[in-house]
């Protein structure tokens, strides 16, 4: 686990081709890890018929909606959760 | 017009004449028996077990850690061997995490991939949530979507939009309804409504129920 809760985190803004559990408005973004969940095979290669190891930690990462979204219409302290494996996070200042 | 009764309009569905998904699921499913990979009556068991599940699983859940201040500790900690502990089978997802909904806090689950959802306690997910719009704009508007649910924050209250992408179903424990001090643990239970648990409404209140 490379990353502890309270830490910055950006995720990484490279393109996937195939299967894919990182969500498309998340690519650069930048939030917090909340917790870490636990590792799991990577789905990403298990989608084609590998073992899909070594297993990826998985962190449940929150973003600041407006951090998001620029035009987002809701609170300045709303925010959005998503559960994002190691290999697509990177440390953030 | 179909020949059997429901409230919808479509042209016969003959044999040979099946939606496309489903053709290509069958065909999927033919292969995968040969290959020796699952058994027909593997697939049939996994649509008997999620058919079996319905919503009131999760609310027992729910009405428990209302009830019980111990219990509500061990659910937010392990959110699968509490469920187990009321005999409810969380299902095969690896990590199920319950989320409380207080006075400050509201939380509302999507899955903007696909449809994950928390089907051990809550059943099969509904139409709306597996839809383009509301996987799409549960993450850019969900002020704007709770509230075409008919449900309006107060302005102290932060919304958590938990978006789950991978391993782990989310569970909302919604907030305990006023007015429900005399109810009992099974009276409790009846006000939890799958969408209370998906967050995007409040349980009904206590009159509102047997009326």
């Amino acid at each position: 686990m490379s990353y502890r809760p309270g830490q910055r985190v950006r995720v990484e803004a490279r393109e996937h081709q195939g299967h894919h559990r990182t969500p498309a408005y998340l690519k650069g973004k930048t939030g917090t890890v909340e917790r870490v969940h636990a590792a799991f095979r990577n789905p990403e290669t298990r989608a084609y018929g590998s073992d899909g190891l070594p297993e990826q930690p998985l962190y449940l990462v929150a973003f600041a909606q407006r951090d998001v979204w620029p035009d987002y219409g809701g609170h300045a302290d709303d925010r959005l959760f998503v559960d994002v494996f190691e290999h697509w996070l990177q440390e953030a200042q | 017009m179909s020949d059997h009764d429901h409230d919808h309009d479509h042209p016969p569905i003959a044999d040979g004449d099946e939606p496309p998904a489903a053709a290509r699921v069958r065909a999927l499913e033919a292969l995968l028996v040969e290959k020796g990979v699952i058994s027909h009556e593997d697939v049939r068991e996994g649509i008997d077990w999620l058919v079996s599940r319905t919503p009131a699983d999760g609310a027992r859940v729910v009405a428990r850690a209302w009830v019980d201040p111990d219990y509500r500790e061990r659910l937010l900690a392990d959110g699968r061997e509490a469920a187990r502990e009321l005999g409810v089978d969380p299902g095969p997802a690896p990590v199920l995490v319950a989320v409380e909904n207080t006075e400050r806090v509201h939380h509302m689950v999507v899955c903007t991939l696909c449809s994950c959802y928390p089907r051990g306690l809550l059943g099969p997910p509904p139409d709306w949530y597996k839809s383009l719009p509301y996987r799409s704009r549960a993450v850019s508007d969900p002020r704007g979507v709770l509230a075409e649910f008919g449900t309006t924050l107060d302005d102290d209250v932060e919304l958590r939009v938990l978006d789950s992408t991978a391993d782990i179903r989310y569970l909302v424990i919604p907030r305990r309804p006023e007015g429900t001090q005399d109810l009992t643990e099974d009276e409790l239970a009846a006000l939890v409504t799958r969408d209370a648990m998906i967050g995007v409404v409040a349980p009904a209140a206590p009159a509102a129920v047997g009326a």
